[in-house]
């Protein structure tokens, strides 16, 4: 303190009591510091702060609703998805239903045809059996006459005579086959 | 030391606008700072260039880690612009004692300090006054509540030297000293530097290389204490802000 004190009688001040000028070239500066602060420089920080910020808000809220839009469509996607496989599912059940019901039909019908085309062949075979049945008759009654009259010796011309002992022997043959079906029933 | 004490005046000699040495390197300090700011936020845009990113980086150091943290969001709202101003203009008349031929902080005499602390003192005054009102501010500065009725006769006192008297002033002393000591040291570490090398004879000499290391150490801790001594001050203004305008201590 004693150089200061020192020093300050030579120059007639001090470090620590300000010159006028001293103050007023601390007062003058600083307001302008302060002007400046206060008028340029914090405003056009803030504003480009707010901007920033309004800039990310608005970035956030699309994103957002870009997320939403999103949402929906999976959301729509799947529920078409779900109607598509329902309608899959209910034409393949349909498919089904369809198929066994031909199949059904197609089994119908051809037992139908094969009982007809059955039926067919047991009344061809009745009416041939019976053609077969009548010719043979025709036959063995000329046989057995012309054998009985080359045993007799004699001629079987009376007509009447002879249709009816072939008659009896026919009806002897048939009663004795009859028996023997019922035997073999 | 003579330095600090009356140098001669460059212009307007006599006058109260006198400028000397330390006030030119006080203006061009501020002119400097201004302008990088002003270059920095003259065209701001959302998406900033890298001189609005620096600008805005500094702007946020002060309104994040003072204004907002000490203040909260409303106080700190309101009084960015003043601790902004008084940050960056420290800074910016602290750092001219690190220059080459500026050598010398703006801040290192009492002018600014003193202007500055009277500055901060009429701020917090004024906001505990705004936000309280006058009757409750000083009532809350002096008599603060949940004390029994005799310790007022000690506290009163003790808080109104505290925050009247000795708050603007320590903001102002704090600052110059602390500047006008770096200042002194560097001057001793490089004055001794320059002795030791061209006047010293012999071995004396090598002593030069302790005393440069010396000054080259002090040099960093100039710069730190240039930055810290502006966070400082801006800080405890800060405070006091916040301080006045609290409902209850």
């Amino acid at each position: 303190m004693t150089q200061i004190s020192m020093a300050a009688e030579e120059t007639g001040s001090n470090p620590f009591i300000p010159a006028d000028y001293d103050i007023i070239w601390s007062i003058i500066p600083f307001a302008i510091i302060l002007a400046v602060f206060w008028f340029f420089v914090v405003p056009t920080f803030r504003r480009i702060l707010d901007d920033r910020a309004a800039v990310i808000e608005g970035g956030i809220a699309k994103a957002e609703s870009a997320q939403a839009e999103a949402a929906e469509a999976l959301a729509a996607y799947n529920l078409q998805l779900a109607e598509g496989r329902a309608e899959a599912a209910r034409i393949r059940e349909t498919a089904r239903t369809e198929g066994a019901q031909i199949l059904a039909e197609l089994k119908e019908q051809a037992s139908v045809e094969s009982a007809r085309i059955l039926a067919n062949a047991q009344v061809l075979i009745e009416a041939e059996r019976q053609a077969a049945l009548v010719s043979l008759r025709a036959e063995v009654g000329s046989l057995a006459i012309d054998l009985a009259s080359g045993v007799i010796g004699a001629s079987m011309s009376d007509d009447a005579q002879a249709s009816a002992i072939v008659d009896r022997f026919l009806a002897e043959l048939e009663s004795s086959e009859n028996s023997n079906d019922q035997a073999k029933a | 030391m003579g330095e600090f004490l009356g140098l001669p005046a460059l212009f307007f000699e006599g006058t109260p606008f006198e400028i000397n040495r330390i006030i030119l390197v006080r203006l061009i300090a501020v002119a400097v700072m201004l302008l990088l700011f002003w270059l920095g936020l003259r065209k701001a845009r959302r998406v900033p260039t890298r001189g609005q990113s620096i600008a805005e980086m500094a702007m946020e150091f002060v309104k994040v880690q003072i204004a907002d943290q000490i203040l909260g969001e409303k106080f700190g709202r309101r009084y960015l612009p003043i601790l902004a101003s008084l940050f960056f203009g420290i800074i910016a008349m602290n750092l001219t004692g690190l220059i080459p031929f500026f050598n010398m902080a703006g801040t290192a005499i009492i002018g600014v300090p003193l202007t500055l602390g009277l500055f901060a003192y009429v701020v917090f005054i004024h906001a505990g006054i705004k936000e309280l009102g006058a009757r409750k501010f000083f009532k809350n500065s002096l008599l603060p509540s949940g004390v029994p009725v005799p310790i007022y006769l000690i506290l009163t006192p003790v808080e109104f030297l505290n925050i009247f008297i000795v708050r603007p002033l320590s903001l102002a002393l704090r600052l110059l000293l602390n500047m006008m000591v770096g200042h002194l040291l560097l001057v001793l570490c490089f004055a001794a530097t320059h002795f030791f090398f061209f006047t010293a004879d012999g071995w004396l000499s090598l002593f030069g290389v302790g005393t440069l290391l010396a000054g080259f150490i002090f040099t960093l801790v100039e710069l730190l204490v240039a930055a810290l001594q502006a966070y400082v001050f801006t800080l405890l203004t800060a405070v006091y802000i916040q301080q006045a305008v609290a409902e209850e201590h």
